[in-house]
Order: structure tokens, then sequence, then C-alpha cells
């Protein structure tokens, strides 16, 4: 990972990545070429309130990335009334790279790991009660499980960014499943 | 708007000071709960969790005058209930509480719509008033169409959603439900937990002890127990959409 060292704790990006937008837009591309705001709009179909998260530039900054390394080709279109907009093909070499992502069975990790170490060495420290900073844990996963929920309950039957919706709460279900793990190893250590 | 939003400082619908709950005697004595102090307000959906044998059922239970404390107070709608009769605490869950249990506990000879109307003809309702209201009731959890089915007849999911609407018969003050999605597969429990938030945005007062922390997510407040005792309470004031994106850590 690529994570600075002397990088502030709260600047680390946490949670759940997702690394495949350059990947997502090349697949977007394989049934036909299209535009920047075409696909941005298919994107944020199918995130629904995440693609809140979702810049302007992101789209078009990826695309331009994508064109340098040779994985897509694009042609500047006129149109009558508003200003040219560039055209995105799919090269031979993007149409492999997209089927390479398919086939790919990499998974994000979610990482207790570091919380883990976190524990333990807070326990063997003696710098902090581990049961607490448990407690603190799970305080700030069930505000974000309670903003993840709401939006899916606000999602319509069917809705496909309802489902992603649904794998965010499912994880974060599982980390306070086991932060409940934690809590009772460490209130049972306690007495100890 | 909620009820609770109101700026009118109003009594709690729930209260207890220093209740306290003990089972058995001498060596096998257990405290259940420990002098636990909770107010519950107008609208606001309060959810309990904590591990098996913490005390929340038993909270529960008390709230609504299914069982006595051994000590302390427990006061519904201002009025203090826990030194009363046993005929006017029976009253009392009549008319002020909407009980939801696990099991559903629903009467297996009646149907759907006659689960429903029954606490409203037990409440002194009139029979056709009491039909009414039980297929209003019916509609509102989206089972219109099961009203002459049995119990028996229904799936999981369809049976908890008619004792919820039978836990709405009388307009309670509060419903309180225990482990309402326990026996539910994920999708049944997705129907539930629709069902408790349009409660919740109604203004209905909820009180649930669950295990499930996507039901406990979508309360007002959670309280988590150990061993007889609050140990922690957290306000969950929910995020706007804009953070949810940080969420899945979308990059470029």
């Amino acid at each position: 990972m690529p994570d600075a060292v002397g990088v502030s704790v709260k600047e680390r990006s946490h949670g759940y990545q997702l690394r495949v937008v350059q990947e997502v837009l090349l697949a977007l591309l394989a049934k036909a070429a299209s535009h920047g705001y075409q696909l941005r709009a298919r994107l944020q179909l199918a995130l629904g309130p995440l693609a809140e998260a979702l810049s302007e530039g992101q789209v078009y900054v990826t695309l331009n990335r994508l064109e340098k390394a040779g994985l897509v080709t694009s042609e500047r279109v006129g149109q009558s009334d508003r200003p040219n907009r560039k055209v995105y093909e799919l090269t031979t070499a993007g149409r492999a790279r997209v089927m390479e992502w398919l086939e790919d069975t990499s998974w994000p990790k979610p990482a207790p790991a570091e919380f883990h170490l976190k524990l333990v060495a807070a326990a063997a420290a003696g710098l902090g009660d581990p049961v607490r900073l448990v407690d603190m844990q799970r305080h700030a996963l069930l505000a974000e499980l309670a903003t993840v929920q709401r939006a899916s309950l606000g999602e319509p039957d069917g809705s496909v960014a309802g489902l992603l919706l649904e794998g965010v709460v499912l994880r974060l279900q599982a980390d306070l499943r086991w932060l409940e793990a934690c809590a009772r190893h460490w209130n049972a250590t306690k007495g100890r | 708007m909620k009820a609770n939003e109101s700026p009118l400082r109003t009594e709690p619908v729930l209260r207890t000071r220093g209740l306290d709950k003990e089972y058995g005697r001498g060596e096998g004595l257990v405290h259940a709960l420990d002098g636990v102090a909770l107010e519950v307000s107008t609208g606001e959906t309060l959810a309990v969790m904590g591990p098996s044998g913490c005390g929340k059922s038993t909270l529960l239970h008390l709230l609504g005058g299914l069982e006595r404390p051994s000590g302390g107070e427990v006061w519904v709608g201002g009025r203090r209930i826990d030194e009363l009769s046993e005929k006017a605490l029976a009253r009392i869950r009549r008319h002020a509480i909407g009980f939801v249990f696990q099991a559903f506990h629903l009467m297996d000879e009646l149907t759907a719509l006659e689960n429903v109307e029954l606490p409203a003809l037990l409440g002194g309702r009139s029979p056709h008033a009491a039909r009414d209201r039980a297929a209003d009731l019916l509609e509102q959890v989206g089972l219109t169409d099961r009203g002459d089915h049995l119990p028996s007849a229904l799936s999981g999911g369809q049976r908890q959603r008619v004792a919820i609407a039978r836990a709405l018969s009388n307009e309670p003050l509060v419903v309180l439900a225990d482990e309402p999605t326990g026996n539910l597969d994920s999708a049944a429990t997705l129907d539930v937990l629709r069902l408790l938030d349009s409660l919740r945005s109604t203004g209905q007062t909820l009180v649930i002890v669950t295990h499930d922390e996507r039901i406990a997510a979508t309360a007002d407040r959670l309280i988590t127990m150990r061993d007889g005792a609050f140990v922690e309470e957290t306000r969950l004031t929910r995020g706007s959409t804009g953070e949810l994106g940080h969420l899945v850590g979308l990059e470029a």
C-alpha cells in the first residue's frame, strides 16, 4: 500500500478500497465508443448515493491516463450547439485488460490486523483500556452503519445501487460482530 | 418532523429509576438488572444491545409490566406501574404497550386479521371499529391480501409483520420489541427493518432489544448493556450521504 510515512492518521484513506475505476471505464467502453459525460452517468447510476464521492474530474482524469497507456483512443467530435467533445474507444490492449480484470479473483481485504495489534499494544504498554478502544471503534462503525443503512432503506426495490449499499452494510455488520468478540476477550482478561 | 424534535419538554413515555431485578436466592442469586436508570421520550426509537444474559430482555419485561422489579421504579406515561395491582397492570399492558416477540406469539387458530383485531376488541372497541383498525394496520404492514390466512400459512417475516400490526392495534404509547428479527432470514429481516423504520418516521415510540446491528443502527439512540447495567450510550446521528463514498474508498 502506498502509505506515506508521516501522513497523519486522519489523512489516510480508510474503508473499502475500490481500485477498479480504470477497468470499469474500459469495460463500459467495450460495447461501444462513448464520451466522458455518458460514462460518468452510468457510474452514477450504478453507485446511487455513493456516487457523490465521484468527482466531476475523476472520470476525465482517468480517461486521460488510459489514453496515455494506450488502452483507449479518443477523437474530437463536433457538436452544433456545444463545444466539441471527446469520444473514447477501446483499443485491443484495452480489451485484453478488461478480460483480464473480469477473470481476476483478487478481493479487497478488510484488515482487522491493525486494530487487533492496536489493542494488543495498548494492553501491553498499559496505554489504554482495550475495551474502551473497542467501544470507541464500535461507536464509529455504528454511526457509519446508520448512514449506510439509511441510504439503503431509501433505495427502491431492485435498485442496483441498493445492492452495493447492502454489501457495505453486511461488511460493517461483520466488523461490528468481530468487535463484540474483541470486547468479550479484553473484558475477560481485565480481571486477570 | 418527528415528535421528539418538538421543542416542548414532555414527560418521558418510559422512565425507570434504580431498577433492580434478582432471580434465585443464596448461592444461586443472579442480579439480572443492577440499578438501571432510563428515560425514553415520545417518538424516540431506542435500541438495546448486549451479549446474551446481559439483562436486556429482563429490562424489556419490566418496562412492559410483564415482570415486577426487585427494587426501583418503572413509570409508563407518567404513571408508576411497579406497585400496581395485577389487574391494573394488565390494563396498562393492554392499553399503553404493544409487544413484539422473537417467536411472534400469534394465536394459531385465528386468522391474521383476527389476531390483529383481538387487542382492540379486548381493549373495548366495537367489533366494527376493531375490524376497521385491523384492516388498516394490515395494509400498513403490506399484508392486506393475507388477512384471512392462518399464521401457519404465512412466512416468518409475514408472521412478524402481523405481530407488529397487532402490537399497534390499541395505539400504544410505546412498542416494546424483543429480538423482532431473531427468527428471520435476511430478506425478512429487511422487511421488518423497513417496517420499524416507517413506524419510527410516524413518531411511534419504540424500544427494541436486538442482536442485529442493522436494527440497532436505525435507532435514534443505542444503549449497550453488560452484566445487568448500561455500559455505553450512543446517539446515532446519521451522516450525510456525501460521506458514503468515503466508505467505499472510490479512487481513480
